[in-house]
């Protein structure tokens, strides 16, 4: 019984039950298929994540994006002062987190490929790309270049999913993909 | 034994019982229990906060409250328990006495003023960080100074498990290898000493940080770090409560593990296979290479998953075995309908079994695949998941072993019986539910750990579709069911511990705690002559089927969102 040392002191020697061996193997088995599907997806699938990250000071990081905003800028969103931002398709483009926003609002086109820098000035947050659901951690100090690619057209919200102080529900930016 | 008379014999299996461990068992049984309690209460709190049309609390006050409901639970009342089981299943099972009481005593001071201090942190206000704490997000020193102690004092308790098993062996207080339940603990203690050393490793720097010592913690390193604890943390659970798992199926059926070899094999996978694990918390994180996420996602994780999938067969394996020798043996499923149901330690660690691997295992593989973690990583569908092991598995679980521990330690009887039994399926299905309703809103991207998924107060609001409302509002009600059932839970062992019956030789009698065959195995081990067990080879095919398909539906669902690379 399993609270008491077990009857056989070599308890290494006894017997396997069928059922046991062949459950093993099948576990065995997938989890190899589950190992080889990561690295399949890396060839065949659409979405990877990418590996490109590079460490960045917060304020070089704030200038590159106000200089894209700067270039870039087609308008303002309705009065709330938010510049929109339409950079030409396969570009580098930023979204900048800091307490509590995502900043610009990005003007993309449908079907054309941006790479996306990801840093935040402040704490971490967390990019959640909404309703397609892409998640991605955003730290200070660090930016992530994400290539995306918008295969449907219309208004995506991107909401913060790493907790980030009192005014983490309100911090919600968006994206436009146009045709 | 030198000194008898600090031993009493137990009336139900005559083992000799240590009075010291005893006493320690109880305080940290007690304490574990307050622990729930507390966080139990906070995490109904959070759960009516998260339900839209109710929002109980501000939004300060929820993240707050989340904050010490994360800690309460996750840390306090597991690891107390786990403290207990420690205990319990080195100096009790080895009829040994306890490796130095008063160093016990003083781990359980240094735990309870931990655990007391970080809840006063909290409280104050300006510790809301979350349990994870993150840096460069701030908490108050002494949030950080309360759990380091704590952990201290959990660390100091495993090491008077390890003094235990030396001095069963050198005094020959039992024969042959240890018993596979002490086997399991073991395992849960050497992984323990692993976590908590990474967890010293960030948090003392991090403590000073908080009072300026320290100028800068890098964010990525931190959380590597963290997670090498805050992972296997989730293992020495796993260990824990497939340990107890194997103990009521052994004292309420006389069940023989079909293999010993096998099951020690599948515990010592966790050992070997987990430190690295702690990737799959990271695998969305800027700086770390998909080689590395890939390699200890499959190499450590998996392979500590194929461990648990072996209990997930041994266990129910060895209940079968045991129920088909006692002649229910009819159909392919006699054995599990004549199961004692009606007993809550059994229905509580079988129920744990299978959420915990239909529920909670199956969901954690597939978000820890490197891609299928863009489309979860940081929704509710996480808090979804891990309710489903670590409540739904270890917590119930834990409940089990509770309703054997209280007539067995702190000999009294369970008052309320017929309450006792229900209370399992109460708390089961609630956690169930929310584990369920949170998993379906995380999978239309509602994000976790957020007050308020309706953007009220937001410049550039989101909405989210109707149906994560109702998901959310169904997590409120279930999360009120497991309340109630963690309540009764709680109402039924404080009261027998104070109210009830003192357990003597003829309470013995009538009301036997140790199974239908008063506890003596029914064979030398569980496998012995090849019992065919076919109701178990449908229960793992169930499981396996479900798993293959939620598996490949999830690449379907990330086939569909932005191409990204
Ligand atoms: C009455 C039973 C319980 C209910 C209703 C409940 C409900 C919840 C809810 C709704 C969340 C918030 C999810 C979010 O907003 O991100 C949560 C978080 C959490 N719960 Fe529970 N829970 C219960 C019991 C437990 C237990 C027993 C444990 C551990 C053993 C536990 C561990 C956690 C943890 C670790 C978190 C995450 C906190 C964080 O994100 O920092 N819960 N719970
Ligand atoms: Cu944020
Ligand atoms: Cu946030």
């Amino acid at each position: 019984m399993a609270i008491f040392p077990p009857e056989q002191r070599i308890w290494w020697k006894q017997p396997l039950h069928g059922v046991e061996i062949a459950w093993i193997g099948i576990c065995l088995v997938w989890a190899l298929v589950m190992f080889f599907t990561m690295i399949v997806w890396h060839v065949i699938g659409e979405q990877n994540l990418s590996n490109e990250a590079y460490r960045i000071l917060p304020d070089v990081y704030q200038e590159r994006t106000e200089a894209m905003v700067a270039q870039y800028q087609v308008r303002e969103e309705g009065n709330t002062g938010i510049p929109v931002v339409h950079p030409p398709a396969g570009t580098d483009i930023y979204m900048m987190a800091r307490l509590w926003e995502w900043w610009p609002i990005l003007e993309l086109e449908k079907d054309k490929t941006y790479r996306l820098h990801l840093s935040s000035i402040d704490w971490q947050h967390g990019f959640s790309l909404q309703p397609t659901n892409i998640n991605i951690q955003v730290h200070p100090g660090y930016e992530m270049v994400v290539t995306l690619k918008p295969n449907k057209s219309g208004e995506f919200g991107v909401v913060c999913n790493e907790y980030c102080g009192i005014g983490h529900h309100t911090m919600a930016g968006r994206i436009y993909v146009v045709e | 034994m030198a000194v008898s008379s600090l031993f009493r014999t137990c009336p139900d299996t005559g083992l000799p019982v240590h009075l010291p461990a005893q006493n320690l068992i109880r305080a940290n049984a007690v304490a574990a229990v307050v622990a729930l309690l507390v966080g139990g209460v906070q995490g109904l709190m959070v759960a009516l906060t998260r339900w839209p049309d109710v929002q109980l609390l501000p939004a300060d006050w929820f993240y707050l409250v989340l904050t010490g409901h994360g800690m309460n639970v996750l840390l306090f009342w597991i690891i107390f328990f786990e403290v207990a089981l420690l205990y319990f299943t080195s100096a009790i099972l080895l009829k040994s006495r306890l490796a130095t009481p008063r160093i016990g005593w003083l781990a359980f001071g240094l735990m309870v003023v931990g655990a007391v201090l970080a809840n006063i942190a909290v409280l104050q206000g300006d510790s809301s960080v979350m349990f994870t704490s993150y840096v460069p997000m701030r908490a108050a020193p002494h949030f950080y100074l309360g759990i380091i102690l704590f952990a201290v004092g959990a660390l100091i308790a495993c090491f008077i498990f390890f003094g235990t098993l030396v001095i069963a062996r050198e005094e020959k207080t039992y024969e042959g290898s240890i018993p596979l339940v002490t086997f399991g603990a073991m395992t849960a203690a050497i992984i323990a000493v692993f976590t908590i050393a990474s967890g010293a490793i960030i948090l003392i720097p991090t403590l000073l940080w908080s009072v300026g010592l320290i100028g800068n913690i890098d964010p990525v390193m931190y959380k590597v770090i963290w997670w090498a604890m805050g992972h296997s943390s989730q293992q020495i659970n796993v260990s824990a409560h497939v340990a107890v798992w194997y103990a009521i199926a052994a004292m309420l059926l006389g069940a023989k593990p079909l293999s010993e070899k096998v099951s020690r094999m599948a515990f010592l996978m966790y050992i070997l296979f987990l430190q690295l694990a702690s990737a799959h918390h990271l695998l969305v994180e800027p700086g770390i290479s998909s080689n590395w996420k890939i390699f200890n996602t499959s190499y450590a994780l998996y392979l500590a998953v194929v461990g648990s999938m072996i209990h997930g067969l041994s266990v129910p394996g060895a209940i079968e075995a045991a129920m088909r020798r006692r002649g229910f043996t009819k159909g392919v499923f006699e054995w599990l309908r004549k199961a004692p149901w009606g007993n809550p330690a059994f229905s509580a660690m079988f129920t744990s079994l299978i959420y915990f691997g239909f529920l909670g295992g199956i969901s954690g593989v597939v978000m820890g695949a490197e891609q299928i973690n863009i489309i979860m990583h940081n929704t509710v569908y996480v808090p979804g998941h891990f309710h489903a092991t670590v409540v739904a598995g270890t917590t119930l679980a834990f409940m089990g072993i509770t309703y054997l521990v209280v007539p067995l330690i702190f000999q009294r009887e369970i008052i309320f019986p017929r309450l006792a039994k229900w209370q399992p399926y109460i708390f089961g299905l609630g956690v169930a539910g929310i584990s369920v309703f949170m998993m379906g809103a995380g999978t239309l991207g509602v994000a976790r750990r957020h007050w308020d998924i309706g953007f009220t107060d937001a410049t550039l609001p989101y909405n989210y579709p109707d149906f994560a409302f109702l998901l959310m509002a169904l997590n409120g009600m279930a999360g009120v069911l497991a309340a109630v059932g963690g309540f009764l839970f709680i109402g039924i062992v404080v009261g027998s511990i104070l109210f009830g019956k003192r357990r003597d030789a003829a309470s013995v009698k009538s009301n036997p705690i140790i199974g239908i065959g008063g506890g003596t195995a029914v064979s030398s081990y569980g496998s012995e002559g090849t019992l065919k067990l076919p109701g178990t080879m449908v229960l793992v095919a169930i499981f396996f089927t479900a798993f293959f398909l939620y598996y490949w539906v999830n690449w379907k669902y990330l086939s569909e969102v932005w191409p990204l690379s």
